[in-house]
């Protein structure tokens, strides 16, 4: 299935979750957040949350600023 | 400084009046050296994608968050929702409620979109965040800021990396007059003299980023900056001289020869 992840199209597998989807990109999750559909997913929701086509993602971290 | 000359944020108490950025360092290394060099208690940080390629080093594998306070902003939005899921994004990745906000109106100036601001800083502190707004150096609008349930209000003294210094310091006198909340200036200080300025005024702290990691040496003037935040805050304090036209001699004049 194909969603928008970031900003960019990316296909993964059917109804995966966000933790399996985080981990199929090596993503440590500590210090990030996810966004769904503009809403946050928190940490404690990442196993039970599956992806379907078309979503929009976010995967954030903190970077260097004022 | 003295051990109990503190201030609040929210519950949360601070002794460092001068609080700094991570952005712009040439390296990780030199950031760590210059946060330490400016003795502050509290940094900024800002949300951004996560890199998909693979590059995933982290700024919290440099940042010691025992030491230090992390205090996300919500940089470079323009809207205040973006701003609003901004700081929704820091929360879950910090576990923090603080939040610099900042809804920026203007890409040339960088000035704040104050409509815009107050928007979303009232969604925030319903949902429970504690908001530290950047502002313009507008008493009302601190006013404003105050009435919405914000923890301090930061106005800028100039335009953000300007380094031009506090351009209205009437104003920021005026907006400690009209507010209770902390006022933190924040935004264009440029070198030393700026921050004891702007602390001299009575402004409870300072918060700055460019000043330091723009100059040539950036640990250096985090000391400087430091010593600088110090040094105004001691002069305001200890209540300066009215400033008069003429001399009045420091020595007695009984007793001369003659």
């Amino acid at each position: 299935m194909k969603l928008l992840l970031n900003g960019e199209e990316k296909v993964l597998a059917d109804g995966i979750s966000v933790l399996d989807m985080l981990n199929a990109l090596e993503i440590e999750r500590r210090g990030i957040a996810v966004e769904l559909n503009r809403e946050v997913v928190p940490k404690g929701r990442h196993e039970e949350t599956r992806l379907k086509e078309g979503d929009t993602v976010e995967v954030i971290r903190m970077v260097g600023g004022g | 400084m003295t051990g109990d000359d503190t201030f609040k944020i929210g519950d949360r108490v601070f002794r460092s009046r001068l609080m700094v950025g991570t952005g712009k360092y040439k390296t990780n290394e030199e950031m760590i050296a210059a946060l330490d060099a400016s003795g502050a208690e509290i940094v900024t940080v800002a949300v951004r994608r996560v890199n998909l390629d693979r590059t995933k080093e982290s700024l919290l594998d440099h940042i010691d968050t025992d030491k230090y306070t992390l205090l996300p902003n919500t940089a470079a939005c323009f809207t205040a929702d973006d701003a609003v899921r901004t700081s929704m994004l820091a929360r879950e990745a910090m576990d923090t409620d603080l939040v610099k906000l900042e809804v920026i109106g203007d890409e040339k100036t960088l000035f704040p979109d104050n409509e815009a601001l107050l928007v979303a800083a009232r969604i925030l502190v319903k949902e429970g965040f504690t908001v530290l707004p950047y502002t313009t150096d507008d008493p009302i609008m601190a006013r404003k800021l105050e009435d919405a349930g914000c923890a301090a209000v930061m106005p800028l003294a100039a335009p953000i990396g300007s380094g031009l210094g506090i351009r209205n310091p009437y104003n920021i006198r005026i907006i400690m007059e009209t507010v209770s909340v902390p006022v933190i200036v924040d935004a264009g200080v440029g070198t030393a003299s700026d921050a004891a300025i702007a602390m001299e005024l009575g402004c409870d702290a300072l918060l700055m980023n460019t000043g330091i990691a723009g100059a040539r040496d950036p640990v250096r003037m985090a000391r400087a900056m430091n010593c600088a935040v110090e040094a105004g805050r001691l002069a305001y304090l200890s209540g300066r001289i009215p400033r008069k036209l003429y001399a009045t001699a420091s020595s007695p004049l009984d007793g001369l020869i003659g």
